[in-house]
């Protein structure tokens, strides 16, 4: 009887966990509008979030380039394809890598600066004062960093394809001395800006709201303690890569099953 | 820092990935080679499409001209029909003829127009009357040792049960 109890326990603090999220986002949609009618707050979240992460996604765009153009020539010249090293980089970039490690790269740098500032504002009570004026901290405080991750993912992903393609070119061309005719237009020919490209984009729209939104949530809902914070911060991390990963699976399987 | 050179910052940082954006579509994707140009429609039967797909290429001396949009087949006379795409800027005449071409030995597989002398030219949605199949790699091998085997077994004899030819008459 007693494991019964348990079990449904565990059910239904799924399920509040679950409704306490959705309502939490809706909230978040409805304070949309009042912070877009200051847009300075959104622009300089851009700023932190997008910005100052340039460095550690560029830097990773650019050696995942050079690694993958490594590999995937020493496979593709035992079959004579050693041409087609342009085309299967920047398939991989642009449909799955691209996306999906730059959500992995900004949880890690952007993520968990976001859940931070915010459990400290907690902590050190600046957003119970900011209701004492009457102010709406989730207007005033995570709506513009909820918008401005969202914002700043998709070109960070951009950013990362396209130095991770000049990387794969740097390897290939000038390095190993493959044809550089044919390293475009062999790419060009083979990637489809809507399926391809387009379906990257999404891809990186959803999963910058997916890192913002933990990343805000986590934060607001710490305990206001160092402890608390810290252990929020963590959750941030995990939370929101595990949730990237899954939906990617769900995103690449809807978006490229069919032909 | 200051409000103004935190929008410059950002306005750069935007411009950035604009930029990145367009060296994808455009240097790394098919976006400027024909994509939303004006095309017209034709159609090609064939007894045997071989491995030619959707996005096909189609190509007139070697130059893409348009792409292959959709494949069927008929469900009367059992070919299959593919329906190309055409930039407008190029005219075929009516005697045109298409064939299934691969490029190099193994690659993929796309149509050659061949450009006839007839005055006339292809309306859109007019049909491409005189199509040749694709290769197919595995009947042109068996035809092949087929007549390795018939020239082995003498003219009279059938392809595979021939005995084997006495090998010392021949040399």
């Amino acid at each position: 009887m007693e494991w019964i109890a348990a079990l449904g326990r565990f059910a239904l603090d799924i399920l509040r966990a679950l409704g306490h999220h959705a309502a939490f986002f809706f909230e978040l949609l409805r304070t949309l509008p009042v912070s877009l009618r200051r847009p300075y707050f959104a622009v300089a979240q851009v700023h932190a979030l997008g910005n100052l992460s340039l460095l550690v996604i560029l830097s990773s765009g650019l050696a995942v380039g050079f690694v993958l153009a490594l590999q995937t020539y020493y496979a593709l010249a035992t079959y004579g394809a050693a041409d087609s090293v342009g085309l299967v980089v920047n398939l991989s970039l642009v449909r799955e890598l691209g996306p999906v490690v730059t959500a992995l790269l900004f949880a890690g740098r952007a993520g968990t600066s976001l859940t931070a500032e915010i459990g400290l504002m907690k902590a050190g009570e600046q957003l119970s004062a900011m209701e004492l004026m009457a102010v709406d901290p989730k207007s005033r405080v995570l709506a513009p960093r909820f918008i401005g991750g969202i914002i700043a993912m998709p070109l960070l992903a951009l950013l990362f394809s396209a130095i991770g393609i000049l990387g794969a070119y740097v390897v290939a061309v000038l390095l190993i001395g493959l044809d550089p005719g044919n390293f475009w237009s062999i790419m060009e020919s083979g990637v489809d800006v809507r399926r391809d490209l387009g379906n990257g984009i999404i891809k990186s729209i959803v999963f910058g709201v997916i890192c913002s939104f933990v990343a805000v949530y986590q934060g607001f809902e710490a305990k206001a303690t160092p402890e608390g914070v810290a252990r929020a911060t963590t959750r941030t991390v995990v939370i929101s890569s595990l949730t990237v990963l899954a939906m990617d699976f769900v995103l690449t399987a809807l978006m490229f099953s069919t032909r | 820092m200051s409000k103004r050179s935190t929008e410059v910052l950002v306005g750069l940082f935007v411009l950035l990935g604009i930029a990145a954006l367009v060296f994808l579509a455009l240097r790394a994707a098919n976006l400027s080679s024909f994509n939303g140009a004006d095309t017209y429609t034709l159609t090609a039967k064939f007894d045997n499409i071989g491995g030619l797909k959707v996005r096909s290429p189609v190509r007139s001396a070697g130059v893409v001209v348009g792409r292959v949009t959709s494949i069927a087949l008929d469900p009367k006379s059992y070919q299959g029909v593919a329906k190309l795409d055409i930039d407008k800027s190029v005219q075929f005449p009516t005697d045109s003829s298409a064939r299934i071409l691969t490029s190099g030995l193994l690659g993929d597989q796309y149509i050659g127009l061949e450009a006839g002398g007839e005055e006339k030219m292809f309306a859109p949605g007019d049909t491409i009357k005189s199509t040749q199949s694709a290769v197919v790699l595995e009947s042109l091998i068996s035809q092949f040792l087929f007549n390795k085997a018939a020239d082995a077994g003498g003219p009279t004899a059938p392809a595979a049960n021939a005995p084997p030819a006495p090998s010392g008459a021949k040399k």
